[in-house]
């Protein structure tokens, strides 16, 4: 058996209340390549930066074995002179610069007086070469595509003098074709040069094609580690350790009292609204009912926020077709003021970039999407502004020591919850949750669910995205399934279970492939 | 005491800025042995730095919107300067139409700014950098290179000389309008102390409001009458006042702030609102109030407070007014301390920020008016490097650079502090130079102890060598 290249013991990283890694464990061979998968916010991506010394040692606990020795990574550039590179999901080319330029950044060839652009762009065709991409070097980034834009990251990789390649989903952008080049490259390299590789991954059929061994991750625990190596892991093997979770009385109880449609979106269509060829959404026909709960279940990237951002008024997005019914009614909603006024919230699922203003109180934060309501003439009536955010503390238990605290000495549940007492505060008729509970500690989600159930027996309807199944099983009547901007699959409550809905995801990820 | 402590932590910025201005007078009083604070001077002082605050408060609702500043109020200051210089004198128009139509070129001025950096998206600094050239262009074309002089004199009694000694008789018409500005300040107080569902919240005001302003009258008609503030100050200093009436004006307002401040505690104590220890409160007005006491007394010994003191009062009122207790302020806040968020909660942000930049170039055209009457001249180097003063204030003043943070009681701590600077260096005769660099260190010094007080900085390098030391050893 070959030394274990890498060992990570006891990896135990917190962020403010969250745990995001809770004694994680991997060890890693020289010259495999190590599948990690799990569900979102399973702590893939949090165990890579730690690894990549992104968050520096001494902001976790645990220890980092590499190559025999203790290593205290401070930053990128400690971890890169050993050799251990990270690719991430984002590529951090500069758009602008060439694809040598580009290789070298940060790591200049310099000769007498200044960067040596002969040597340069040798070395450069030199490691295209290697990763097959048959390319000027001096082309510019933006001029080729993302396929080609992943090998240059290989290739810059390799200037480093690689031996531990960390991939985080590498393949997410690439359509068949490419990642499949990018698979056989890594194949490659592992036969030839014995580099070896973790990659980051939610398609199962890639793992399967790929790796040597898979660890599973689950709620920032280390769930086991499987050989790849003597014939295929099964698919639902796979699955059932990234959702097996118990289920346990985390959701309180709530009798279903489901009225008329009183939101429906048909045919929706969004563009990402710089690269506006790429389709984000895809045609998609979703509808609630009043007291209903609906889920929408799927990855990162499926879509699921671009819908409700872009139904929200089109804060998001370009060349926007469809429409958007409110009981009935067709409604155009061209800005959030728009949305608001027609009974619409939405929760961002990104509460401090998208949705409290941090260096505002809590009050100031509650009234701020319908100031109107507190105000006559423009002039806000600071007594029941006051009032209607102490009203809001109280309903949501916020704990705060004062309504005029400052959003940012908040807890992160506590923060949420003000972004939920914002939304109610605002009196919509349909809201939008986008991740309700995401970095929010258990007792919280239970007081958010408690608040949801409260909203649809008002009569609201509440359309909720969540990456957490058991969130949407345990909260949800309806539960939609969204894959690469479409809708591929609508289930009651009493029909879904976690294993199904992951099925349905990795099917149309699959089919996504093939096609 | 916790309440103390709250309500010290969270206004422990302002706190700092107020001694800092003290420490900077007492500082200056001393090197220049006494002239900082002589009444010709303290005249003077709020002479050349009015315009200044007026453009801070401007530049304050650029810089919350997003830290963006405007680059161009120099160039229109002067530009709007050249064009009351062309009307009045050249053209021979009438002072108070011109002044209408300088004022509303300002607000043209910033709707041209503000449309190029909210609709069409170009940053502000280069937007408002452009400004600075065009209207720097404009200004010498309108001119010719040449300086117009001198101002009729209606125009220049809008914002030069000093208000007058009212006090030596009594005018029934003023004595009429002070009790209803009296009475209309106590009813609005009253009524704002209660709560929406008290009963004859109405009554119980007006009440007050009657009974009050009519005492304040009385006072005042026998306050004038018999004389009473020269006999007082004869009694206490032994010499006359030249004009009594700035102490009197000093004394109003002093007990007006003691006053609000009382109240105002009193309230959030009674609402069950987060309220200061009495001390706090209390040292808090008598400081404030013997300041302000001090102040108008030093100007009392010369010629009186000056006018444009009036107009400088009217738009800190109004704008701290808008910040603080008006939607749109809110807004502006909101824009600068989360613009994604802010949209999301359909602020119109685009709108917001369009309307600072209006704002900012109708403030400087107030500015460009009060700065070319107090010259008395329109000439085409004036307000050259002004929006720096302005911008330095702000930021002294504990604006965020970032935006959503500062008031504009802040911004007028501010651009003391600039003024105090600038003309207690004057009087020792520090050279311009030297003067420019005391100025930048007091700047950055003001900005990096808010940056260095709000957030745990770390130095990266400092633990780098920490942890070889240790791995080392």
């Amino acid at each position: 058996m070959a030394e274990a290249l890498l060992e990570m013991r006891g990896i135990t990283k917190t962020f403010p209340g969250v745990k995001a890694l809770d004694n994680v464990n991997l060890t890693v061979q020289e010259g495999e390549i190590h599948a990690i998968v799990g569900e979102n916010g399973a702590g893939k991506s949090t165990l890579m930066n730690v690894l990549s010394g992104i968050y520096p040692y001494g902001s976790y606990e645990g220890d980092i074995v590499y190559e025999g020795q203790e290593c205290r990574f401070l930053n990128i550039k400690d971890s890169e002179r050993l050799g251990i590179v990270i690719i991430h999901q984002e590529l951090a080319l500069v758009p602008y610069l060439s694809i040598g330029e580009n290789m070298f950044l940060g790591n200049e060839q310099t000769g007498f007086g200044g960067i040596n652009w002969d040597l340069t762009y040798q070395k450069a065709s030199e490691h295209m070469l290697e990763v097959g991409l048959e390319e000027n070097p001096r082309t510019l980034i933006k001029d080729i595509g993302v396929g080609k834009q992943q090998l240059v990251e290989i290739a810059k990789a390799l200037t480093k003098n690689v031996k531990l390649l960390i991939l985080d989903e590498p393949t997410s952008a690439l359509n068949d074709e490419d990642s499949l080049n990018l698979l056989n490259l890594l194949k490659k390299f592992r036969e030839e040069r014995g580099i070896t590789c973790i990659m980051i991954s939610h398609k199962l059929n890639e793992i399967a094609y790929v790796a040597d061994k898979i660890t599973i991750l689950r709620d920032g625990s280390t769930i086991e580690t499987l050989d790849n190596t003597h014939g295929k892991v099964p698919e639902p093997r796979i699955i059932k350790g990234m959702v097996g979770r118990e289920m346990v009385d985390r959701f309180p109880k709530r009798v279903p009292d489901i009225g008329e449609k009183l939101l429906e979106i048909e045919n929706w269509t969004v563009f990402h609204p710089l690269y506006t060829e790429r389709k984000l959404v895809d045609n998609v026909s979703v509808n609630v009912r009043r007291g209903e709960v609906v889920g929408i279940a799927g990855l990162i990237g499926a879509g699921r926020t671009e819908l409700c951002q872009s139904v929200f008024g089109r804060v998001y997005g370009a060349k926007i077709s469809g429409t958007v019914k409110k009981a009935g009614q067709e409604l155009v909603l061209g800005s959030a003021a728009d949305a608001i006024a027609h009974g619409f919230a939405y929760i961002t699922e990104d509460r401090k970039g998208d949705g409290l203003v941090l260096s505002n109180s809590v009050t100031h934060n509650i009234t701020l999407s319908r100031l109107e309501l507190v105000s006559s003439k423009g002039v806000i009536d600071k007594d029941r502004e006051r009032h209607a955010a102490e009203d809001y503390r109280e309903k949501l238990s916020i704990r705060t020591p004062d309504v005029e605290q400052l959003v940012s000495n908040l807890s992160g549940g506590n923060q949420q919850k003000v972004l939920v007492g914002k939304w109610m505060f605002a009196q919509p008729d349909i809201m939008m949750l986008d991740e309700p509970t995401r970095g929010v500690d258990v007792g919280a989600k239970y007081e958010i669910y408690g608040i949801i159930n409260q909203l649809v027996s008002e009569g609201k309807a509440v359309l909720m995205i969540s990456s957490e199944l058991p969130e949407l099983l345990g909260m949800c009547d309806r539960i939609y399934v969204m894959a690469d901007g479409r809708i591929v699959g609508e289930l009651p409550r009493a029909e879904a279970s976690q294993e199904i809905i992951m099925g349905m995801i990795m099917q149309a990820s699959k089919g996504a492939q093939t096609t | 005491m916790s309440n103390l402590k709250t309500s010290f932590s969270k206004n422990l910025k302002q706190f700092v800025m107020l001694i800092t201005l003290m420490v900077i007078i007492i500082f200056f009083q001393v090197l220049t042995k006494g002239t900082l604070l002589k009444p010709m001077n303290v005249f003077n002082l709020i002479n050349q730095n009015a315009y200044v605050v007026v453009l801070a408060v401007g530049m304050l609702m650029c810089i919350l919107t997003g830290g963006n500043v405007d680059l161009s109020v120099g160039s229109v200051v002067a530009f709007v300067g050249a064009c009351a210089g062309t009307m009045m004198i050249t053209w021979k128009w009438d002072p108070y139409l011109s002044t209408f139509l300088c004022l509303l070129a300002g607000i043209v001025i910033g709707a041209w700014h503000g449309f190029w950096i909210s609709y069409v998206n170009i940053p502000a600094f280069i937007v408002t950098l452009s400004g600075q050239l065009i209207f720097r262009g404009l200004t010498l074309i309108v001119l010719k290179g040449l300086t117009l002089s001198p101002f009729p004199k209606a125009f220049m009694n809008l914002s030069t000389g000093a208000i007058g000694n009212f006090m030596l008789e009594i005018n029934p018409a003023a004595l009429l309008i002070f009790t209803v500005i009296i009475s209309l300040a106590v009813f609005f107080l009253q009524l704002k102390s209660f709560y929406h569902e008290e009963d004859e919240k109405f009554m119980k005001s007006l009440l007050a409001a009657l009974l009050i302003s009519f005492a304040a009258s009385l006072a005042v008609f026998a306050t004038i009458h018999y004389d009473v503030v020269t006999h007082i100050t004869r009694f206490l200093l032994g010499t006359e006042l030249r004009n009594v009436s700035s102490l009197v004006i000093g004394l109003l307002l002093a007990a007006g702030v003691i006053f609000i401040e009382i109240k105002r505690r009193a309230d959030r104590k009674r609402k069950g609102y987060s309220y200061d220890s009495l001390e706090a409160t209390l040292i808090r007005a008598l400081v404030i109030a013997a300041g302000i006491i001090y102040f108008f007394y030093l100007l009392a010994n010369y010629t009186g407070a000056p006018v444009v003191l009036i107009t400088v009062g009217i738009v800190l009122l109004v704008y701290s007014y808008i910040a603080s207790k008006t939607v749109m302020g809110r807004h502006l806040y909101a824009v600068g301390g989360n613009e994604k968020a802010a949209r999301l909660s359909g602020v119109k942000t685009e709108k917001i920020k369009f309307l600072a930049y209006v704002n900012m170039s109708f403030l400087a055209a107030v500015a460009g008016l009060i700065f070319s009457a107090r010259l008395q001249s329109a000439s085409p180097q004036a307000g050259n490097g002004f929006e720096l003063d302005a911008i330095g204030a702000c930021y002294i003043g504990g604006a965020s650079a970032y935006g959503g943070i500062g008031t504009v009681g802040g911004t007028l701590i501010g651009a003391l502090i600039m003024g105090v600077l600038n003309n207690g260096m004057s009087i020792m005769g520090i050279s311009i130079d030297m003067q420019q660099v005391v100025k930048g260190l007091v700047l950055l010094a003001a900005v990096a102890f808010d940056v260095i007080s709000k957030q745990k900085i770390s130095f990266p390098f400092l633990t780098r060598i920490f942890h070889r030391r240790t791995s080392a050893g």
